[in-house]
């Protein structure tokens, strides 16, 4: 046991993981204030072990983020008994549930760590973290998420999802297509809440200087996704399902730039020599279908989109100015005065100018880090809005068409950036 | 008579010989202690310019909003003007101390308070700059949250915060460098009341309708408003 974990995991965590000894399988829960979701979800937990792992030793770790609304207990006091009835399937092993509070407000860093470390401690072959807001959660995807390590030798498993065309447009429109230009992989969900990762990952992980290098407090899930691909980690992608829809706030963008560009910009310092050298981008191994899409249609307030970025491209000008080139800068002001719906067009290109410059200027820290992924926010508004004119009426496959032509183009553009990194100061 | 005025002359000429002769050697001490100064600042100059591009200052001056200014007034950038500062106030501050060698009565006393008066201006020097930072610093996240959130004018919240910031700040700097502290202390009283005043005033007059609409988002549940973000990023 090493002297570092103690000290981040109390002493009645130590002695609970103690007690259950070493285990096979980890499922890893982080939560906060999950009591009306999380009791469903444990029973899928042990369903899902009892129908795929039965002969295997198995504990769920349940890393609480100071809940007010009893969801450790939900957690604790589930028993497997609750599942046997409906499923009539008997597990040959005491399946373990334990909770720990890691702090008093939530911290998905920490909750993590806890649970890498808990998995540390059991030398866990195989481990997953399942979300505590998935309600459409099945039995299943405990099995896509956990067989290829268990069984294959694969190291990570992230997720593939049936998804609405126009959801996750964070992740089709920069996320996706940057990690893949730069990394090199085809990895759709490179930030997901659920997915799966073997005990010598998370071990490997865990040592990494992530944890101190002020870059902690959000998108370490990516994080963990870039350190499989850099430390050439065996990975492939599983598809579980229908995505639940979450609803989300105006205000809910900033965070979730936070975690998904902010941690992918502040990986491309220290993971510079290893995307720098890469050119073009290869498959990843996948089980199950392909990602689909679905064409439900939705209502959009379209116009509230081009205002967001109208008024952002000329409010910002200033802090566009520290950021973006000259050219870049003036092509986004043109746009912006674009009178007409219908002319309203951010192209692609434009767009993986814009986005390398700002992780260019990140890199060089030309103002403060968090207002430069702040100020991403409206200029994502705009080209969201351009995507979904591009689609509105688009089939399954036009939309997936559209979205690998932004890939090559991030593709395409990558030497821009490395022009730009070079040239740093 | 011609005799006693030729000999007041010689006794004059005398004693001017004799002051000049006790006079030389504190001028020429004075002028070696000029030209020493101007080696030592010179070397100050240059080590605190490589030090200064070093750490990059000029670009925690840009963030600070500095630079901008300098650029305005046609000058160079915040590295060189710090540069430039430092060697004239290391230099002056050796010819002062050349000066007072000269023992010219009267001066000695105001070269006493120049020398106190210097870490006053130097703590005065870091306030200003520092507090320009803060304010360029808290006015561009002011902007930043209200474009985010949709705020009607951000610019105007951020100048807001910025004024309020660069008041504040300038009424410590004057109160450091003791420059008319009364004056400063009500100065700064009326224009920050002033402009809380004015604020009060235009959100309650000119912001009614904005008032009520926030209210009523924020409070008042019952129509939900057609938002983009139900389109989940993530």
């Amino acid at each position: 046991m090493k002297l570092a974990e103690e000290s981040y995991l109390s002493d009645d965590f130590l002695r609970q993981l103690i007690n259950v000894g070493e285990v096979d399988i980890l499922v890893g829960l982080p939560t906060h204030n999950n009591a009306k979701t999380i009791g469903s979800i444990v029973q899928t937990i042990q369903s899902g072990i009892l129908r795929g792992f039965p002969r295997e030793r198995a504990v769920i770790i349940n890393a609480d983020g100071g809940s007010r609304d009893g969801t450790p207990e939900l957690v604790t006091g589930g028993s497997i008994d609750d599942v046997r009835p409906a499923s009539n399937l008997y597990a040959l092993r005491t399946l373990h549930a334990i909770s720990t509070k890691y702090a008093s407000s939530p911290a998905s860093e920490v909750a993590f760590r806890t649970i890498l470390a808990a998995a540390e401690l059991l030398r866990a072959k195989a481990c997953v973290v399942m979300s505590p807001e998935s309600a459409n959660i099945e039995p299943e995807w405990l099995s896509k998420l956990l067989r290829p390590i268990y069984r294959d030798g694969f190291d990570l498993v992230t997720p593939t999802y049936r998804r609405h065309k126009l959801e996750g447009l964070l992740i089709t429109n920069l996320l996706y297509p940057m990690t893949r230009a730069l990394y090199g992989l085809r990895i759709r969900e490179a930030y997901s809440l659920e997915f799966g990762f073997s005990g010598r990952l998370g071990s490997q992980f865990l040592e990494q200087n992530v944890w101190t290098d002020g870059t902690e407090g959000s998108g370490v899930e990516l994080r963990f996704t870039l350190a499989a691909i850099t430390g050439r980690y065996r990975i492939c992608q599983s598809f579980l399902g229908e995505k639940d829809h979450i609803e989300r706030r105006a205000a809910d963008l900033v965070p979730a730039l936070r975690q998904t560009v902010g941690a992918l910009f502040s990986a491309l310092d220290p993971d510079f020599p290893v995307w720098s050298a890469v050119a073009g981008s290869q498959p990843v191994a996948s089980t199950g279908a392909n990602q689909e899409v679905l064409l439900t249609p939705v209502r959009v307030n379209r116009k509230r989109l081009r205002e967001m970025f109208s008024t952002g491209v000329a409010e910002l000008e200033s802090v566009f100015q520290s950021i973006l080139s000259p050219p870049t800068l003036a092509e986004l002001q043109r746009i912006a005065r674009t009178g007409k719906e219908e002319e309203f067009d951010y192209p692609a290109e434009l767009w993986v100018r814009t986005v390398y410059e700002f992780a260019a200027s990140y890199q060089k820290s030309v103002i403060s880090r968090d207002h430069i992924i702040q100020a991403l926010a409206p200029l994502f508004r705009g080209r969201v809005f351009t995507f979904l004119m591009e689609n509105r009426d688009a089939s399954a496959n036009d939309v997936e068409n559209n979205i690998e032509g932004l890939c090559l183009e991030f593709e395409r553009l990558k030497p821009y950036l490395l022009q730009m990194w070079k040239s740093r100061e | 008579m011609r005799e006693m005025i030729i000999s007041e002359l010689s006794q004059a000429l005398h004693e001017l010989v004799r002051g000049f002769a006790h006079f030389l050697p504190r001028l020429i001490v004075m002028l070696i202690l000029a030209f020493v100064g101007w080696v030592i600042a010179y070397v100050a100059k240059v080590v605190l310019r490589s030090l200064l591009r070093l750490i990059k200052f000029d670009r925690l001056s840009e963030n600070a909003g500095a630079s901008q200014l300098l650029t305005k007034a046609a000058l160079p950038s915040a590295t060189e003007m710090l540069s430039r500062f430092v060697f004239w106030v290391v230099w002056l501050g050796f010819i002062l101390l050349g000066v007072s060698v000269l023992g010219i009565l009267g001066l000695q006393q105001q070269i006493a308070r120049f020398f106190l008066f210097l870490p006053r201006l130097f703590v005065a020097m870091f306030i200003m700059f520092f507090g320009l930072l803060a304010a360029s610093f808290f006015s561009r996240a002011a902007l930043l949250a209200a474009v985010n959130a949709n705020v009607p004018s951000p610019r105007v919240l951020s100048l807001a915060v910025r004024s309020i910031i660069i008041v504040f700040v300038l009424s410590i700097v004057f109160e450091e460098l003791g420059l008319a502290e009364q004056t400063m202390l009500v100065a700064f009283g009326i224009v920050f009341g002033a402009l809380m005043f004015g604020l009060a005033i235009a959100f309650g007059v000119g912001g009614r309708g904005l008032a009520r609409r926030f209210l009523e988002k924020r409070f008042v549940r019952g129509k939900k408003e057609e938002n983009e973000d139900e389109l989940s990023p993530l």
